[in-house]
């Protein structure tokens, strides 16, 4: 079936489809959307789930937590100021490897007090050990919310998964969506099955001190199932596409094969990047585009070209760029541009521009710097 | 009759570059502020020594359009940024101004530990039963029964009743109006402005636009005959006493004013008894 929603009715809907026993959340702007819709699904009874109207973002992520300690599928939204907020839990969820799933809409931090899209809120949990999905469409984020639950709770990865796309630019905006029937979903994902969970018969305590040594390796098999998701991840998105016909990977390439030069970007700036190549290539210039899909885990080895053109929507103060910093060192020439911030409008015209600039040999703040 | 002025006698008090404000028809913040700045105008204050601190929400505005040292913080957050203001300066005088969402969902345990010490400030909470910057989910006062975005079905969880809160946590001054009460507000807020310690006036105000209209009072007006029809002074009973139901009366008035140390008195007080 094909509806036209906005992507927080369309991630509401997801969520639902993947039947989660136990959603915790607080409003913010621009996330709230989706919350208000599970609420109204759980109680129309459409959905059957506990939902808890909790006091912070802080409380939401430590009920999802311990919802999911006990072996329920969980979930929660939520965006800027509210992730930061949540920032301690999500390091507990990613290292007691709960596979709680999340969407995060993208939104600039303050003060500045700001509401528009900005990927900084998101970047900026990078450390703690959830994998993140960006997303470009609203059919992306419906079917990365579905994925993200089956990625997850694979047992070789037990990790939490976060998926995020612009505030505003998706999130308020409709757009057609293919929709699976649920009885394709429930194939597609089946029941969770925890490794270990907090059981009354057979009780177990969890949150111990834990000296040295075994906190390394704690750490260290967060990092194996980090990297080995890489692997998971687009197995799973293969086998997506098998069943629903739209695959999915790490790194979408876009016109890339005889490219001099490709252009990085993510979320709703690689929506906008599609039609500045499309629009290049017509002019005859020789232009791809890879669209960074997960940035944990950091698909390093799927991000190489001659010449790579790295457009950021966030900033890491005193370094540049979060994903052209990602990127560099890795042999090639690349140009960054900082692009967009506080939700700025960045059109497939200032792409062009970019990339007329890069090939001059400039790059920068754009167009506080470069223009 | 038309009435033509160049000035209001409170503009001295408010930004004028940031009005029109962003409230909406019928919201009972326009008044509120309106009572606070009579308090202010009849108190003399002097307003270099004021600074007013909010948390995020619509009620949070305030600090964006009063005219003196005010500061916007995050959302939950004024009461330590306001606490942080009086102990680097005792001087001051500190007014927090912020919603029932802001002060006791996200930021509901820095209130009862001010309180608990007795910081010398002055709290002020509209209670509009709801978050209504994000479009009005259920907060921790939204009456039982109550629709909300997040419970449209009706609201099934206790709401706090916030000046039993209050006083229960330690706070000399607690009273609570409507917004229709502009006058007995108005000498509520002197009162506590006056008061030396962690005194709190909450204030019942009309969000027509995220929850009367899911709650039979479409209009800030029908929320204010509401008031009319159903408040019942009540001075100086027991907080606990006061509970807020959906249709039944609102119990409004001055419960508490005591003395008692504050914070400031106590830390000086032990820095004499320590140098002895
Ligand atoms: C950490 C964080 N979470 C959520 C929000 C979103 N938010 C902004 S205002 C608000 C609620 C405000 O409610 P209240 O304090 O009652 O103020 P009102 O708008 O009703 O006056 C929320 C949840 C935020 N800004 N920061
Ligand atoms: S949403 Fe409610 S509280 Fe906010 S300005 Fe409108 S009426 Fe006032
Ligand atoms: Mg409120």
């Amino acid at each position: 079936m094909i509806i036209v929603d906005t992507a927080n009715h369309i991630a509401a809907l997801a969520a639902k489809m993947a039947k989660p026993h136990v959603i915790a959340a607080y409003p913010i702007t621009p996330q709230t959307t989706i919350v208000e819709r599970l609420a109204e699904y759980v109680e129309k009874g459409e959905l059957n789930a506990e939902y808890i109207r909790v006091e912070s973002e802080h409380s939401a992520m430590a009920a999802c937590i311990a919802a999911a300690a006990t072996g329920a599928r969980t979930f929660t939204a939520t965006s800027s100021h509210g992730l930061l907020l949540m920032h301690e839990m999500l390091h507990w969820a990613g290292l007691a490897r709960l596979p709680v799933v999340m969407v995060n809409v993208n939104r600039a931090i303050g003060p500045g007090w700001n509401i528009w899209s900005d990927l900084n809120d998101s970047l900026a949990q990078r450390d703690t050990g959830w994998i993140q999905f960006y997303a470009s469409s609203n059919q992306e984020v419906f079917d990365s919310v579905i994925q993200a639950y089956k990625i997850a709770e694979n047992e070789e990865i037990l990790l939490p998964a976060m998926v995020s796309y612009d505030g505003f630019i998706l999130s308020h905006t409709s757009m057609p969506v293919e929709v699976p029937e649920q009885s394709k979903i429930d194939e597609f994902l089946p029941d969770f099955k925890p490794g270990w969970i907090l059981d009354v018969e057979n009780p177990i305590t969890h949150g111990n001190i834990v000296p040295p040594e075994p906190y390394m390796e704690i750490r260290y098999s967060m990092q194996k199932a980090m990297e080995k998701a890489k692997k998971v991840i687009e197995e799973i998105g293969e086998e997506y596409g098998k069943k629903f016909g739209r695959e999915y990977g790490l790194v979408e390439e876009y016109r890339c094969e005889d490219a001099d030069y490709v252009i990085v970007a993510m979320a709703a700036m690689a929506a906008e990047a599609k039609v500045a190549v499309d629009e290049l290539r017509q002019k005859g210039e020789k232009v791809g585009l890879l669209k960074l899909r997960t940035f944990r885990p950091f698909p390093h080895e799927r991000l190489k070209h001659d010449k790579m053109i790295v457009i950021d929507r966030d900033i890491c103060p005193g370094l540049g760029g979060i994903v052209y910093n990602e990127i560099k060192g890795n042999g090639s020439e690349i140009y960054g541009f900082i692009a967009g911030l506080g939700g700025v409008d960045v059109s497939y015209k200032d792409i062009e521009r970019m990339y007329e600039l890069a090939k001059e040999g400039k790059e920068g703040w754009y167009p506080t710097e470069v223009k | 009759m038309e009435i033509e002025a160049k000035s209001h006698p409170l503009d001295r008090y408010l930004r004028a570059e940031r009005i029109p404000h962003i409230w909406c028809p019928g919201c009972g913040l326009g008044t509120v502020l309106n009572c606070f700045l009579h308090a202010l105008e009849e108190t003399n204050i002097n307003l270099k020594n004021l600074a007013v601190v909010s948390g995020i929400g619509c009620t949070g505005r305030v600090a964006g359009y009063i005219n003196v040292d005010s500061y916007h913080t995050t959302h939950g957050r004024a009461i330590p940024f306001a606490t942080g203001l009086k102990l680097a300066n005792p001087k001051l005088k500190v007014v927090v101004f912020s919603g029932d969402g802001d002060l006791f969902a996200i930021g509901g345990n820095h209130f009862i530990h001010a309180a608990r010490r007795n910081i010398d400030m002055t709290v002020i909470c509209v209670n509009n039963y709801n978050y209504g910057m994000t479009g009005g989910q259920l907060g921790p006062t939204t009456p039982l029964e109550a629709r909300t975005t997040t419970a449209p079905y009706g609201n099934i969880e206790h709401p706090f009743n916030l000046c039993h809160v209050a006083a229960a946590s330690g706070a000399v001054y607690v009273a609570r109006w409507t917004s229709l009460h502009v006058r007995r507000l108005k000498e509520s807020m002197k009162e506590a402005l006056n008061k030396k310690g962690f005194s709190f006036v909450e204030i019942i105000a009309p969000c027509p636009t995220a929850f009367g209209r899911r709650n039979k009072e479409p209009t800030g007006l029908e929320t204010l005959k509401y008031y009319k029809e159903h408040s019942v002074i009540k001075h100086g009973i027991d907080p606990a006493e006061a509970d807020i139901e959906m249709g039944g009366d609102i119990i409004v008035g001055k419960f508490v004013d005591i003395e008692k140390p504050t914070f400031d008195e106590a830390v000086h007080e032990l820095i004499k008894k320590a140098r002895k």
